[in-house]
């Protein structure tokens, strides 16, 4: 309000503009589910339950994303190893991984016939059971822990060198650096990286039953299948919606409160100078926390390496020109995300309704694909063919829920790039383009190559509103992943499983890169 | 210049003579419609017959279908909705949206009569427990399954047709003692999966001795696979049937060409892409013009059926029975 | 008092050459260009950078092996020097307990320093809510109470307005004079230089061109000092 007598610039209003869009691109397909429904209906006690199981699955699995991820992001910050880099880029892999690969790499570690119980039975130890409420939270540490990991890493190496060295010259003991340093800097990052993770979880709809052993895991998701599928009740399935949205809103604004991530994922191949923790315990502790981690990351991504690699080569030819198609949509979701993301970053990173725009950001994590997908396609139905919209809606949906994700990349890149040099290019004149061409997008390369490979990556992997809109023909890699399972053609679904991996972490990999070459920063 | 030019006028003739050819749109499962699945061929057959543009259009499974049919309402494009089963049959009778076909079926080959004027049968299966066939002792009952040790993967009938169809198969089989058999298969259950694919996928992995499928599962093993490891538990109070029918559209402005395609539907140039492509049994094809495998398959004694209006009625409070028996 | 001993060290392509001994109480300005090796020098001597050859003694005691924690000196960065999350007392306490755990003498000589920097009254200020030379004195004040023989500075005092720094300047020759401090501070403005120091040498492209007391330079400047002036 202190400067409102500033005029508000043209980025301004795109930001604003954007902002606007994307609550209606939310709420407005919430809104035309309620217009068809002709009014809501009541919530039976099964919802309540279904609410209540939500909650309380995702408040677990969040809190043990963020817990775990503490040991493994301080060690990935204090060490220094051949193939680190690597490493964090390879364990960020199952954030993006279509749910079901994902749930099926994990049965072959964890599940009744998994790596896990076999090994635990050559000592003779009885072996472990999957399914249940700890199945559900172990599947949704796995997709999370690497997000988790990725937030602290960056508020870790947000921590100015020079304090570190400060620290050093006073003698402070790994304690004390904990004490001073790093619960501080974790006291603002964790809540935010809580709140992603609880929306995200939220959402859950195969983990949990697929993994939670039955109907006693009823998440708010399945309700809304229920109601869509089962009874045709949109006035439910709306209201549903309404509740998600509640409880986005709810945990933000309990949650704003506390703090926000200063912003993720970037430049987390600079390992910290550490003067502390050098003795061999230490050092072996960090690397066992570490090995641990990549372990429990990476051999269900390996188990989807070994059961898709021989049937690569023989996949059907369809199953090839969806995976193009899902490479032509993820790159224009990419942009998309971009384009959607940096007009708001730049409002946020300029101090206007910074809690306003974070919410709405992360809203799009909290709301029901199927919902947003039903939605749309009411609102589109009576203008356009599905076939030739599937692609467009997919991309727009896809977009939106990259969106909370990239925002949380570039605001902080943005803001820094704001302090630093905004005055100056408003002293020399710059203004709109050129100054976001020469001064701006120079300085946000890095988060902004990551911000768009996850958008991409996050795009490839999506099974959402697709399956409303696709035609035969306008399938997507996922889809046409699913049809193959849905066909008995397991073989080849896991090769197809294998091609989206690939296809995934090869899209992340090049935009990553790409912002790193010849990077300002 | 010029050819550009000349490929955009192409490009147009080409779009005009297909856009005078009559277009019949059929909604479908996804799975239908698929490179391996029984569209591409039967598209070509009708198509060759009709004069016409065939187009199949995916949603999911059948449940997703019929909510995707229900949402458009009488805006939809459908002429044709192929692939409800015969628990979704009455929902979609309410929605009358679905017109009489006014065809009388001749050739079926079903092990029970039809007279539905709305829906006609295009394939059918056994719902049955499929297992390896080196499981010992496999359960003749539910009973049985209930007192064994046997570990089994199951559908949600909330979000999948097969779940429903199990639903509706204890239901059938028990009436009012259905709830108790749930209980008693409660502490089987590994777990309950969204859809078929996921549950099959796990009892492949090993994570169940025993999944929730068809009994014509197994010949897609053995011919596609020529993998005799699979066999279904024939189970002595009958298997429930599911029957997969298509129904005309009342908004369709091409009835005769939809009546003309419900007509095909049950000839043998469709018929006969079933059983390889769609893994069931042909509503109309003599049992002799199956493929080879086909007659390794248990084949249950006892049909069982329940009329579509009463499992509608009875849905709601088998669901409740189903819930309360596996929350515990 | 410090002795740097054919220090020889390659970083990224830079290679730095220092041979420098400073008296005890000597104040060593550093001066030179950006990228001319000031702060890695400073960072050798602190213990932060190992030198591929040669030797660091202070006290005559070889210390090029030890960890940081264990040599004898203070140093102030250009930023950062300040937790924000503490108050001004709990700053200046961490440089005799990084626990904060401080008996009544201890916590006593936390008030006298600073008291002694002009800061009496502000302990629970956070630097949040201090000016920048408000900053600058708590941490001068906790260097004074580390009671270390060596003080390093890499321009601690660079973001602040003229007037500030020559307080600051002034603040601390009287505080080394009267702990008997041997300083070597990194500048690149020689009138900083000469109103803190007795000495002066110049490091360019990693190499000391030029190293002497101060006030004969000043009075005839040599050729490689005339940029500076």
């Amino acid at each position: 309000m202190a400067e409102r007598a500033q005029p508000l610039g043209a980025a301004h209003w795109a930001g604003a503009g954007v902002a606007a869009l994307v609550l209606l691109a939310i709420l407005g397909p919430l809104g035309a589910v309620l217009w068809r429904a002709e009014g809501l209906s009541a919530l039976g006690p099964q919802d309540h339950g279904a609410i209540r199981f939500t909650v309380w699955q995702a408040l677990l699995s969040a809190l043990f994303s963020t817990a775990l991820a503490i040991p493994v992001a301080r060690a990935l910050a204090r060490r220094r190893f051949h193939g680190r880099t690597a490493l964090i880029a390879l364990m960020g892999a199952p954030f993006i991984l279509p749910v079901i690969v994902a749930v099926l790499g994990l049965i072959a570690i964890f599940g009744r016939q998994g790596a896990l119980n076999a090994g635990l039975a050559v000592f003779g130890l009885q072996g472990i059971e999957i399914y249940g409420l700890h199945g559900i939270v172990l599947a949704h540490v796995f997709f999370n822990l690497p997000l988790a990991v990725r937030l602290i890493l960056q508020g870790w190496l947000a921590i100015p060198a020079e304090r570190f060295r400060l620290a050093a010259t006073l003698g402070f003991t790994s304690r004390d650096i904990a004490r001073h340093m790093e619960r501080p800097m974790l006291r603002q990052v964790l809540p935010g990286a809580f709140l992603v993770i609880f929306l995200i979880c939220t959402t859950s709809f195969a983990v949990a039953l697929i993994l939670g052993g039955g109907p006693r895991s009823t998440t708010v998701e399945l309700a809304i299948y229920q109601a869509f599928r089962y009874d045709f009740d949109l006035g439910r399935a709306a209201l549903l919606g309404l509740v998600q949205v509640a409880i986005c809103v709810v945990a933000g604004l309990l949650v704003l409160r506390v703090a926000l991530p200063a912003g993720m994922g970037t430049g987390l191949d600079r390992p910290l100078e550490r003067f502390d923790a050098q003795g061999g315990w230490q050092r072996a502790g960090d690397m066992a926390v570490i090995a641990l981690s990549a372990a429990f990351l990476l051999l269900p991504l390996g188990a989807v390496f070994l059961r898709g690699v021989t049937g690569v080569a023989g996949l059907p030819g369809s199953v090839w020109q969806a995976a193009e198609r899902s490479v032509v949509l993820s790159l224009a979701t990419a942009a998309l995300a971009v384009v959607l993301a940096l007009p708001m970053a730049l409002l946020i990173a300029r101090g206007r309704a910074k809690g306003l725009l974070e919410t709405i950001g992360a809203l799009s994590i909290a709301v029901s694909p199927l919902v947003i997908g039903t939605g749309l396609f009411v609102i589109l139905r009576p203008h356009v063919t599905p076939g030739s919209s599937a692609l467009p809606v997919t991309g727009l949906v896809n977009a939106l829920t990259a969106l909370p994700f990239v925002l949380r990349a570039l605001v902080p890149a943005v803001e820094e790039a704001e302090a630093s040099h905004g005055r100056l290019a408003r002293s020399l004149g710059m203004g709109g383009w050129a100054r976001l061409r020469h001064v701006l997008l120079p300085r946000i390369r890095r988060p902004l190559g990551f911000g768009a490979g996850l958008a991409a990556a996050m795009a490839m992997g999506d099974l959402g509103v697709i399956t409303l809109f696709a035609t035969p023909q306008s399938g997507t890699l996922p889809l046409e992943m699913f049809r193959l399972m849905g066909s008995y053609r397991t073989d080849d679904a896991e090769a197809a499983a294998l091609l989206l991996l690939g296809l995934s972490l090869a899209l992340f990999w090049i935009f990553d890169r790409g912002g790193r070459v010849n990077a300002a920063t | 210049m010029k050819s550009p030019i000349i490929a955009t006028g192409l490009a147009l003739v080409a779009s005009m003579a297909s856009a005078q050819d009559s277009v019949l749109t059929v909604y479908t499962y996804d799975s239908f419609t698929a490179e391996w699945g029984p569209g591409p061929v039967i598209e070509e057959a009708f198509e060759a017959t009709c004069d016409c543009d065939l187009q199949f259009i995916g949603a999911g499974d059948g449940a997703a279908l019929l909510s995707r049919l229900q949402l458009e309402g009488d805006r939809t494009e459908a002429d044709v909705v192929l692939g409800l089963d015969t628990n979704l049959v009455a929902q979609a009778r309410a929605s009358g949206l679905i017109a009489e076909h006014g065809i009388t079926p001749e050739g079926l080959t079903m092990p029970i009569s039809w007279d539905d004027p709305q829906f006609l049968p295009y394939d059918w299966g056994y719902f049955a427990f499929v297992h390896g066939t080196d499981l010992a002792d496999a359960p003749a009952s539910f009973r049985d399954l209930a007192a064994s040790n046997l570990r089994i993967v199951i559908q949600d009938p909330r979000s999948s047709t097969p779940g429903l169809g199990l639903l509706m198969w204890v239901k059938t089989a028990y009436g009012n003692e259905a709830g108790e058999i749930w209980e008693g298969l409660a502490d089987n259950i590994v777990t309950v999966t969204p859809g078929w694919s996921e549950a099959y996928g796990l009892y492949l992995d090993g994570e169940a001795d025993m999944v929730l499928s068809y009994t014509t599962s197994p010949a897609y093993h053995l011919i596609a696979e020529d993998d005799s490891s699979h066999t279904a538990a024939a189970f002595d109070e009958g298997h429930y049937m599911q029957v997969e029918v298509a129904g005309i559209v009342n908004t369709t402005n091409e009835m005769a060409l939809a009546r003309q395609f419900m007509e095909f539907m049950l000839t043998p140039a469709f018929q006969e892409a079933i059983p390889t492509t769609n893994w069931m049994y042909p509503a109309a094809l003599p049992a002799s013009d199956l493929p080879d495998g086909f007659d390794t398959l248990v084949m249950p004694e006892t049909p069982l059926l329940m009329p579509a209006a009463d499992a509608r009625a009875l849905r709601d409070a088998a669901l409740e029975e189903w819930l309360s028996a596996l929350s515990r | 008092m410090l002795q740097l001993d054919g220090i020889h060290l390659t970083l990224d392509g830079f290679t730095l050459r220092a041979d420098l001994s400073v008296a005890r109480s000597a104040r060593l300005a550093v001066l030179g260009p950006s990228g001319g090796g000031k702060t890695t020098l400073l960072n050798v001597i602190a213990g932060f950078l190992r030198p591929d050859a040669g030797r660091v003694l202070i006290d005559g005691r070889d210390v090029t092996g030890w960890p940081v924690p264990e040599r004898p000196l203070s140093m102030l960065f250009q930023e950062g020097n300040l937790f924000p999350h503490l108050g001004a007392f709990d700053n200046v306490a961490l440089g005799i307990a990084p626990n904060l755990r401080l008996g009544d003498a201890g916590r006593e000589a936390v008030t006298q320093a600073l008291a002694q920097v002009g800061l009496g009254g502000f302990g629970d200020r956070r630097p949040g809510d201090l000016s920048g030379g408000q900053r600058s004195r708590v941490a001068i004040a906790r260097m004074l109470l580390r009671r270390k023989p060596l003080a390093l500075l890499d321009e601690p005092f660079a973001a602040l307005d003229p007037g500030l720094r020559r307080e600051m300047l002034a603040l601390l020759d009287e505080l080394c004079r009267a702990q008997g401090l041997t300083l070597v501070m990194v500048s690149h403005d020689l009138r900083d230089a000469e109103r803190l120091c007795t000495d002066l040498c110049l490091l360019e492209d990693g190499a000391i061109s030029l190293n002497g007391p101060l006030a004969p330079m000043l009075a005839a400047p040599p050729a490689a000092l005339t940029p500076w002036l």
